[in-house]
């Protein structure tokens, strides 16, 4: 029997409330997450990618349990999160970590460096100050910042280097799964290569799994092994990396993919992939939510929401799916 | 051949700061002609921003301050205009759209009355006309059921929309001159391939020139004909669009383009890694002698650290501020 994965969701939603208050029954609901499932292997960089509103932020945010789900299933290491106690879960807790998209936003400016990095170690009251002292050197030296750094404050940092001291925090606790939510998009081109080759080498070193949430399809495709698309609130498509971009199956992922500017002056992109916006997950489509905006819908896309199933090695929410593939 | 709408000569642009006087542009010079698309690139504090916000006089001073340099355009020297000729030039022959619609459209105006209001001013016409031809405007950018949207208010628009309300906004008066600052970074990639393909249909249309301000190499290779390359304040490489892509000569260039993961790269098996350029982008309050990026240039040498390069014309019409010019051994293989 193969091993189980480190973690598997089943049936993921999430419904905000809008407006209302305390007293007040809310007006609408959000339907963030509709009903989302996957696994992450140990040692496996698993890949979220879709546009602004698609829930891939609120995913990541409910496997920490930083989000309460409205519904579904969470397992860590065989352990179903939502039934743990409350000590339980705050022993599980610290081999799960995240690391936030905006450095400047995610950093205490008024805590040293040393006091950021150590906090997970800090919470436990286990380490002595001596002790935790040395894990924030070993760790900013992991990093690649000095340890001479150790008392220095967030301000004294550029952004790549505050993400390095985020990575540094992340990596305190010794976890087996780490939650990136965009974690190179505010930083600069030439910052951003650094930023991942750190990642994939401390997923290495440390036999890590990440969650890479992302806007970007060529890092995600760089970074993962295996990549879910996500579209008003579902996994439309679910792949392996290699070849992703070279045979989508789903016709919102191969518009995503064609909406990339590639940096090749020889290929100019000619048609408008996609025309209009995502609709409001208020209220979101009938059936297949991308079927307003699908060139290839056909009746029963408005009716009926397809599943996730089979198709030549990725898993498709199509009802085109019957092998034909695109075009 | 000289069609030249507007050319930057030797523009360098300082703040004052509490360490010092910064030095944000320093003695930036480029041309764009009539009906080309420009892309100015570069990473943050590179001075791309503040080049394109000093051509219109929206450099705060203080702490900013103009220390040298002419901006021509249409042959006029734009930074000895009085305030109120600059005035009527802004808006009218040169228009610009910034990165965040959200924050430079006016919250409380309903935008069918911002996107006429160029129209009230510069072309005096009455409420009404004004009106009808932001109705047409919104439609040509399209505003889906544009006309009935004229009352509405930024806030209830997608970011995508906002946008196109901006692009409207700067294409009533048909500018001869559109900047672009960053227009489509704040927005997600299926409406930013939406506002490009906007942007150059438009451009096609009227015929003005296109000044593209971006951080992404993937929008200039996909809209502009040539490209400026700016680091650190400086312009560091000048190409057409082809020749940059295919035969960077600055290593700065060099690096950004190898250090982005690309779609379809990645090969089956094994671990690949970025090539990263090492170390960061210097603050601009920073003083570095001689070549600006030789301390994280994998070739420098004694000389890169001392004097400071020239641009140098490579061939065509390329250049590179770089000493391998003069020094082709320098650039090894292995580095």
């Amino acid at each position: 029997m193969p091993e189980a994965p480190l973690l598997q969701v089943t049936e993921l939603v999430k419904h905000f409330p809008l407006g209302g208050g305390m007293l007040a029954r809310p007006r609408a609901w959000v339907q963030a997450v509709a009903g989302v499932s996957f696994t992450v292997g140990r040692g496996e960089s698993f890949g979220l990618v879709g546009e602004s509103g698609c829930g891939k932020t609120t995913v990541g945010r409910m496997v920490l349990r930083l989000i309460e789900p409205t519904a579904g299933r969470i397992e860590f290491d065989g352990q179903d999160i939502q039934q743990l106690s409350r000590q339980r879960f705050s022993e599980l807790r610290r081999r799960m970590q995240i690391i936030f998209q905006d450095p400047y936003s995610s950093l205490d400016p008024r805590m040293t460096v040393e006091q950021i990095v150590t906090e997970p170690l800090r919470v436990d009251r286990r380490t002595g100050r001596r002790a935790r002292r040395e894990t924030a050197a070993g760790l900013l030296d992991k990093v690649g910042l000095r340890a001479a750094d150790l008392g220095k404050f967030p301000h004294e940092f550029s952004g790549g280097q505050r993400q390095r001291i985020g990575i540094a925090r992340a990596l305190c606790a010794q976890p087996q799964l780490i939650v990136a939510d965009e974690p190179v998009s505010a930083l600069d081109v030439s910052i951003q290569a650094q930023v991942i080759n750190l990642l994939q080498d401390l997923q290495q070193e440390f036999g890590l799994s990440y969650i890479f949430i992302s806007h970007d399809l060529s890092v995600v495709e760089h970074v993962c092994s295996r990549i879910a698309v996500m579209y008003l609130g579902s996994i439309v498509e679910l792949a392996p990396a290699e070849g992703f971009s070279r045979e989508p199956r789903h016709p919102y992922t191969a518009a995503l993919l064609a909406a990339v500017p590639l940096p090749d002056p020889h290929h100019i992109r000619a048609a408008v992939p996609m025309e209009g916006d995502v609709p409001s997950p208020i209220d979101p489509p009938s059936g297949c939510p991308f079927h307003p905006r699908c060139r290839y819908v056909l009746d029963r896309c408005s009716v009926a929401k397809p599943h996730l199933i089979p198709a030549e090695g990725h898993l498709v929410a199509c009802w085109l799916n019957d092998g034909r593939g695109l075009e | 051949m000289n069609s030249c709408l507007l050319s930057i000569e030797d523009l360098s642009v300082s703040f004052r700061t509490p360490e010092g006087a910064a030095r944000a542009v320093d003695r930036v010079s480029f041309g764009l002609n009539q009906g080309e698309t420009l892309g100015v690139v570069g990473e943050s504090g590179c001075g791309k921003s503040v080049t394109s916000l000093s051509i219109l006089g929206l450099i705060p001073c203080p702490p900013g301050a103009i220390e040298s340099g002419r901006i021509r355009f249409e042959g006029c020297n734009l930074l000895e205009l009085e305030p109120e000729a600059l005035r009527r030039l802004r808006g009218r022959d040169i228009a610009m759209i910034f990165q965040e619609p959200m924050t430079s459209l006016n919250p409380v105006l309903a935008i069918g009355r911002q996107v006429a209001e160029p129209l009230m001013t510069h072309r005096r016409l009455s409420r009404s006309q004004a009106m009808a031809e932001a109705g047409e405007w919104l439609d040509r950018v399209k505003i889906p059921a544009a006309r009935r949207r004229l009352e509405d208010y930024p806030h209830q628009l997608s970011g995508g929309m906002r946008q196109r309300v901006m692009i409207a906004m700067a294409m009533v008066c048909r500018p001869k001159l559109l900047i672009a600052d960053e227009p489509t970074t704040a927005l997600d990639v299926s409406i930013q391939a939406q506002i490009l393909s906007l942007m150059m249909d438009l451009k096609k249309e009227t015929d003005m020139s296109l000044l593209l301000i971006t951080h992404n190499l993937g929008v200039v290779a996909q809209t502009a004909s040539r490209v400026v390359v700016m680091y650190a304040g400086q312009v560091v490489e000048e190409a057409g669009t082809a020749d940059l892509f295919d035969r960077p000569f600055h290593p700065y260039t060099q690096g950004l383009l190898r250090s982005m993961p690309r779609l379809g790269a990645r090969r089956a098996g094994g671990r690949q890694r970025l090539k990263e350029i090492p170390g960061i982008v210097p603050a601009i309050t920073e003083f570095i002698p001689g070549c600006r990026f030789a301390p994280r240039c994998p070739y420098a040498f004694e000389h890169c650290r001392r004097h400071e390069p020239d641009l140098f014309g490579i061939r065509g019409g390329q250049q590179a501020r770089c000493w391998l010019r003069h020094y082709p051994e320098r650039r090894r293989a292995d580095a």
